[in-house]
């Protein structure tokens, strides 16, 4: 039966010699490379999810008075048609809470993975030449997540997203000379407008899933035709690949990994709440909660805002707000350095070589210093921004705290490069010393009269 | 002095005050116990009366023997204050009755932010000091007349514009700044909310009946009362930190769990070892 489609399609099309040679190429066997994959996986589950969710979601803000049942302590009031319909959507839509959480949950795996995937390829090395294109594609995925991630937070019109939103609008208004056509375009006005849910909608449904869409595609395009790294070993050389074929072995193993990832996403979404916009009610300027955070791929940049200096300058007539420096400046750098890595490294230790084996991450100590020093630095961002839920737990003033973060954002990313550096290179020296000096045995004599091998431990 | 204190709680305990207590008031036993309650809301009037009516001679004395024991380090003779606390000539009932009856006052710590904690005093005894300070002066907002008001959506929309922008949309309490904290509202009963709104205890700001009517004043109270049963209908609400809960969440559960599988049939240093 398939074989006969197979054929079919075969002699239509002609493809069968690039099935076969596809269905045997070979994936290497490490788990960290399947890291990626959770993403990819993550991406076919939120537009799946978000796919369901645009048949009952009104991208609108126009007020409508709340009659539905759900929520009693909602009824006769005004809002606005989304947070309206997203209420329907929860609470009178057959799955249409579950689904809603899941998706909700996706992105914030997704983000993750996405970040252990980059991070698993900046240690081993295999950003290197001739990998640099899919560096830069997969940072700009994760922008793009990031993105996609805030306009959907966004959407439902709740009071506690409808704050986060003023702040991005004030953060694109405080880009010194193009601010206010950027926050035009994004916004589609001052926030809250009549044209914002509609305008984010858009951004969210159509621009960023095409974008993600196409840059996916080159970026498994770009892998296949340079095939994958890998870490060196036995039989292990820059010009083969060791590993499973990718049918069957490697599509049972990743379709396993779908399942679990789809399974997992599912079991958040009925069993854990997420976002649960009914308790933080619909948006008005002046009904701010707190604690207020955002999602976790935006808590760093929160965080950001909380610990900068409030620095704000006359340029030439113009004022360039303290908002600037920590939400988007800040930002902005860290990205940079992040797309401008793989030269950078090239520039501080010429390489022009091509590198198909990976290294071990204690192999560069620089490199993984560097890495440690940069994921502390935004880590710590991130804490800063949930600092007042950490006084509530630990009764310190949130001041305090807020002071504590200002003073660590500098002194412990230059210490965890120390300690990174320090243990890379300890590292190194007993892989040095292992090779100079083979495994030792001591020959020891039986009671029978034979001897044994008895192993001389490593110092 | 000791013997006075004794004889002052002796006298404080028996029945005999209770007896003569002409109304009342705002008992928390009354207030908490589920038969009080019809469906979270406060019942109307009965159970809450005001303290306004002069209080009897001999209550103000018991009053004012159990002041100079707990009271008066800190807030002074004559109730006029000291360095280390406010007086409470302009304190009325409600404020003395919530500082006690949630257990704040008396403080364990001069200085420190009251928090809430067991009543150090039975109720007869509190009744007693507020009917010690009220005769002091007593110009303050005393216990709040509270009435059954079903109207939620009115509770809420006074709630989102006044409240939660300290106490959190939960009702679970949040930071207020240079070491104070909101405190979650869940332990709370409708009178304690009801004195809290009218006499703006910590640095809370106090609400007079021209910025929040007795009328939205019932209704915020009932609200605050349905929300001691949050409405997690999503599932498990992760301790209500928002976000914060979410994000660690999402990275132990979708990146730990996925990363289990991963192991699970990806290859790793000790498969490569054992095989």
């Amino acid at each position: 039966m398939i074989r006969a489609l197979v054929t079919w399609m075969d002699e239509r099309l002609g493809g069968a010699p690039f099935l076969r040679n596809a269905l045997k190429k070979a994936f290497p066997d490490h788990w960290s490379f399947m890291l990626g994959e959770v993403a990819m996986y993550c991406f076919i589950f939120i537009i799946a999810s978000g796919t369901y969710l645009t048949f009952f979601f009104h991208p609108s803000d126009a007020r409508v008075v709340y009659n539905g049942t759900a929520i009693p302590s909602l009824r006769g009031r005004t809002m606005s048609d989304a947070y309206a319909s997203v209420l329907k959507l929860s609470f009178e839509t057959q799955a249409g809470l579950v689904i809603r959480q899941a998706h909700h949950w996706c992105a914030n795996v997704f983000a993750a993975a996405i970040v252990t995937h980059m991070s698993r390829i900046y240690f081993t090395g295999a950003f290197r030449k001739p990998r640099e294109i899919n560096w830069v594609i997969g940072l700009t995925l994760l922008l793009l997540v990031i993105g996609d991630g805030f306009t959907g937070y966004s959407l439902p019109g709740d009071a506690l997203s409808g704050a986060g939103l003023k702040i991005a609008q004030s953060i694109a208004l405080s880009i010194p000379v193009i601010g206010g056509w950027v926050a035009f375009l994004a916004f589609g006005g001052n926030v809250p407008s009549a044209e914002t849910t509609n305008r984010l909608f858009a951004i969210h449904i159509l621009f960023i899933p095409l974008l993600l869409g196409a840059l996916i595609a080159a970026h498994l395009a770009v892998l296949w035709r340079q095939k994958h790294t890998q870490f060196p070993g036995e039989n292990r050389r820059e010009n083969n690949v060791v590993g499973s074929p990718l049918w069957p072995n490697y599509t049972v193993r990743s379709v396993a990994l779908m399942l679990a990832t789809f399974g997992l996403l599912l079991l958040l979404g009925g069993l854990v709440e997420i976002n649960p916009v009914w308790l933080y009610g619909p948006y008005d300027p002046w009904t701010v909660s707190s604690p207020a955070q955002p999602d976790w791929y935006v808590g760093w940049l929160d965080g950001s805002l909380r610990l900068g200096p409030r620095l704000a300058l006359r340029v030439g007539g113009h004022t360039i707000t303290a908002l600037f420096w920590a939400g988007a400046a800040l930002p902005g750098c860290i990205f940079a350095l992040i797309y401008a890595w793989p030269w950078i490294e090239r520039r501080l230790q010429p390489d022009e070589r091509e590198h198909e084996l990976l290294d071990v991450p204690w192999a560069n100590p620089l490199r993984t210093a560097t890495g440690v020093a940069v994921l502390t630095f935004v880590a710590l961002l991130l804490f800063a921004g949930s600092d007042d839920v950490q006084a509530r737990l630990t009764h310190i003033s949130v001041q305090q705290i807020t002071w504590a973060y200002r003073i660590a954002v500098w002194v412990l990313p230059p210490l965890a490069f120390a300690l990174a550096w320090r243990v890379c290179r300890e590292l190194q020296a007993r892989h040095a010393y292992e090779e100079d000096h083979p495994p030792r045995v001591v020959l020891v004599r039986t009671d029978e009269g034979g001897y044994d091998e008895e192993p001389v431990p490593v110092p | 002095m000791i013997v006075l204190a004794a004889a002052a709680f002796l006298a404080a305990a028996a029945p005999l005050p209770r007896a003569t207590v002409p109304s009342t008031p705002a008992s928390p036993v009354a207030g908490a116990s589920p038969g009080a309650m019809s469906n979270g809301m406060p019942q109307p009037p009965a159970t809450y009366t005001s303290v306004s009516a002069p209080p009897p001679a001999d209550q103000v004395k018991v009053g004012g023997e159990l002041y100079a024991v707990h009271c008066i380090s800190c807030h002074g003779a004559d109730l006029r204050g000291t360095p280390m606390a406010p007086g409470l000539t302009s304190s009325g009932a409600g404020d003395v009755d919530f500082q006690l009856s949630t257990g704040r006052m008396p403080l364990e710590v001069p200085g420190t932010e009251p928090m809430r904690g067991p009543p150090s005093f039975p109720r007869p005894q509190i009744d007693a000091l507020i009917a010690y300070v009220v005769s002091h002066g007593g110009t303050g907002p005393p216990i709040p007349v509270l009435h059954h008001n079903a109207d939620l959506t009115r509770g809420r929309v006074i709630y989102e514009e006044n409240c939660q922008q300290c106490h959190g949309a939960t009702g679970d309490g949040a930071v207020a700044g240079f070491g104070w904290l909101a405190p979650s509202l869940k332990a709370s009963i409708p009178v304690q909310v009801a004195e809290a709104v009218r006499t703006g205890p910590g640095i809370m700001p106090r609400y007079a009946a021209a910025d929040i009517s007795d009328r939205d004043l019932d209704a915020l109270v009932g609200y605050v009362e349905a929300m001691h049963r949050p409405d997690d209908r999503g599932g498990y609400s992760l301790a209500s930190a928002g976000p914060v809960g979410e994000g660690l969440a999402g990275w132990i559960v979708g990146v730990g769990g996925t990363i289990i599988v991963m192991l699970l049939v990806g290859e790793t240093l000790a498969k490569k070892r054992s095989a």
